[in-house]
C-alpha cells in the first residue's frame, strides 16, 4: 500500500502548472503506483480565508473517497477557525494542513499551540510544509520565510499530544529536530520524503538508519513536483522489504488510525 | 545508451572522509540504472584547500589528475572533463591542453568568472578548436550575487555562446535550483547551447518547458548530485509521450553528437 501524505489540487499563484485537477492527480497516482493520497487545496495556502477552497476540495474529492482523503487547511488566527476544524472532522479529513509562514503568524506562537491542541484532541495529524519552492527560484514577491526547525521543536514541546507531519524538509532540519528533541517529542513527528536526496548521497537511507524508518512517510509534493521523483526515492532506497513498507505506507496508515 | 554528462567525483584531498565510498556508490548505482557512461569532473579540492568555485591552479591540476585517474581505471564507464579556473588564464589554457592530451573529452567551467567576461573567450575558442564541449555551471536566473561563487545565468552563458558559435556549450543542471523558465527562454534562440536536465529539482512543467524551448535535440541527460530526480526524469519523459527516438536522443544520442567523435568508444 503506497500512501501519499502530501498532494494538493488547485492552482499555484507563482507559476502555471501543467496539471492540477483531481483527474490529473488520479492519473498521476496510477502512473507511479500510489494507492491513496491525503489531498489539500494548494490555493488555500495563499489566501486569507481557506474556507471557500476547503469547500471546493471537499466537493472535488467526494466521488473518490476510496482513494483521496481531504487534508483541509485551517488558519488558526481567523475568528471561528474551530468551526473549520470541526467541519473537517465531520467530513472525515485525514489530516489538517496549516501554513503559518504564508499566513503571517508565528509558527510556534499561541495560535499554533491552540490549533495543535485541537488537532491532537481530534486525533488528527497536523501537516506543516517547510517550503513550496526552492528559495532560489521563487517569484520576487514570494517572500514568506521557510518553516524553521526551532518552530517544529517548540510545537512538539508545547503541545504534548500533537502528531506532526512535516513536509518538504531537508536533512539538516530533520536532524536538528530529531536530535534536539526528547524521545517522546521526536516520536510525534513524521517526515515526508519528497525533498530528501537518494544515491549517491543517500540522505534518505542514512536518515532511515539513524532517525528510524518509523519516522518517514511517502509524499510527492504534487502538483509542484512530478510524482516520479518521490517514487524513485523509494525505488532506489536499498532497505529490507519490511522497512520499505513502513515508509511507503504503513507509517501513514498508522497515523490514520 | 544512457550517458550522464554531469557527474562529479571526489578524492583524498576533498573535505569528505567518505570520498572513496561516495565514488564507489556513484559507480554502483550508475550500473544499477544502466548508465553506460559517466562524464565527470572534480572542482579542485572541493573547498578543502581553496574555494570550490575559485580553486587554486594547484588544486585544479590535482583534481583533474584524480579525475583522469578515475577515468583511466574505468575506461569503459567513465570519461573526464578538464576543470579550469579562468581567473588564471595561462594555467587554464595549459590545463585544458594537458588534460585533453590525456583523454579528457570536455571542459568544465564552474562559477569562477562570469560567462560574459572576456577572460572566458580564449577558453571557449580553445574548446571549439578541439571540438570538445564546455559544461558550464549555471544559476537559473541569477538576480544577485550569492556567496562563494561568481555564477552566471542562462542569458549570460548564451551571450558567451553567441560570441563562439562554433563551440558547443552544455548549460548545467536546469533542475539545480533557480528559475528554469528564465533559462528556457534564454536558450531558445542560441543553437549551440544544450540544456542538461540534472539537478535535485523535480518541478512539474520543467521538462515540458525545456522541450518547448529547445526541442529534444538540445536536451541532454545528467544526474549531478542526485540520481533519484535524474532517474525520475527518464520516467517523466515516457509519461509525457516523448517518442522513443527523441528519448534516445536525450538519453545519450545528443551527447554522442556534441562530444568528440569516438569519445564513447571503448579504449
Amino acid at each position: 500500500m503506497r500512501v501519499d501524505v502530501h498532494a494538493w489540487i488547485g492552482e499555484y499563484p507563482w507559476r502555471a502548472l501543467p496539471t492540477t485537477g483531481v483527474g490529473d492527480l488520479l492519473s498521476t497516482m496510477d502512473a507511479v503506483g500510489i494507492d491513496r493520497a491525503w489531498v489539500g487545496s494548494l490555493p488555500a495556502a495563499f489566501r486569507r480565508d481557506p474556507r471557500p477552497d476547503n469547500e471546493v476540495l471537499y466537493r472535488a474529492l467526494a466521488a473518490h473517497a476510496d482513494r483521496l482523503a481531504p487534508a483541509p487547511t485551517v488558519h488558526p488566527d481567523l475568528p471561528g477557525w474551530e468551526r473549520d476544524l470541526n467541519e473537517a472532522v465531520a467530513i472525515g479529513a485525514r489530516a489538517i494542513r496549516v501554513y503559518p509562514c504564508q499566513s503571517g503568524i508565528d509558527p510556534a506562537g499561541e495560535a499554533m499551540h491552540a490549533l495543535a491542541n485541537a488537532t491532537a484532541a481530534a486525533g488528527l495529524p497536523l501537516v506543516l510544509t517547510v517550503h513550496f519552492e526552492d528559495v532560489r527560484q521563487r517569484h520576487p514577491l514570494d517572500v514568506a520565510p521557510e518553516l524553521e526547525a526551532s518552530a517544529v521543536r517548540a510545537l512538539l514541546r508545547a503541545v504534548p499530544k500533537v502528531q506532526l507531519v512535516v513536509a518538504a524538509a531537508r536533512r539538516p532540519l530533520i536532524e536538528e529536530v530529531h536530535w534536539g528533541s526528547t524521545a517522546d517529542e521526536s516520536a510525534r513527528v513524521s517526515w515526508e520524503l519528497s525533498h530528501l536526496w537518494g544515491p549517491p548521497e543517500d540522505e534518505l537511507a542514512r536518515l532511515v538508519e539513524t532517525v528510524g524508518a518509523e519516522r518517514f512517510v511517502f509524499g510527492t509534493h504534487w502538483p509542484l513536483r512530478v510524482a516520479e521523483a518521490a517514487a524513485a526515492k523509494l525505488e532506489l532506497l536499498e532497505v529490507a522489504p519490511e522497512v520499505r513498507a513502513l515508509v511507503e505506507g504503513e507509517n501513514a496508515q498508522r497515523l490514520e488510525e | 545508451m544512457l550517458i550522464d554528462v554531469h557527474a562529479h567525483f571526489h578524492h583524498d584531498r576533498s573535505p569528505r572522509a567518505d570520498w572513496a565510498a561516495l565514488n564507489a556508490r556513484r559507480l554502483a548505482v550508475g550500473e544499477r540504472l544502466g548508465i553506460r557512461w559517466q562524464v565527470g569532473s572534480v572542482l579542485g579540492t572541493w573547498g578543502r584547500r581553496s574555494p570550490t568555485y575559485f580553486p587554486s591552479p594547484d588544486d585544479v591540476s590535482y583534481g583533474n589528475d584524480r579525475m583522469l585517474g578515475i577515468a583511466a581505471e574505468r575506461p569503459n564507464r567513465v570519461r573526464a572533463y578538464a576543470c579550469v579556473n579562468p581567473n588564471h588564464p595561462a594555467h587554464a589554457v595549459d590545463e585544458i591542453e594537458r588534460c585533453l592530451a590525456q583523454g579528457a573529452i570536455g571542459v568544465k567551467l564552474a562559477a569562477s568568472r562570469r560567462a560574459t567576461d572576456p577572460l572566458l573567450d580564449p577558453i571557449a575558442e580553445l574548446a571549439g578548436a578541439h571540438g570538445v564541449p564546455i559544461l558550464h555551471h549555471v544559476w537559473q536566473h541569477r538576480r544577485r550575487d550569492w556567496p562563494g561563487q561568481e555564477a552566471s545565468d542562462g542569458a549570460e552563458l548564451c551571450a558567451l555562446a553567441a560570441r563562439h558559435p562554433a563551440t558547443r556549450f552544455v548549460l548545467a543542471h536546469l533542475a539545480g535550483g533557480g528559475d528554469w523558465q528564465h533559462t528556457a527562454r534564454a536558450a531558445a534562440t542560441t543553437p549551440n547551447v544544450f540544456l542538461d536536465l540534472a539537478g535535485s529539482g523535480a518541478d512539474q512543467g520543467m521538462v515540458e518547458a525545456a522541450l518547448a524551448a529547445v526541442g529534444p535535440e538540445r536536451l541532454v541527460w545528467g544526474a549531478d548530485l542526485t540520481f533519484c530526480t535524474a532517474f525520475a526524469r527518464l520516467r517523466e519523459l515516457e509519461r509525457l509521450g516523448v517518442s522513443a527516438e527523441d528519448r534516445d536522443a536525450i538519453r545519450g544520442g545528443n551527447a554522442r553528437r556534441i562530444f568528440p567523435k569516438g569519445a564513447f568508444d571503448a579504449r
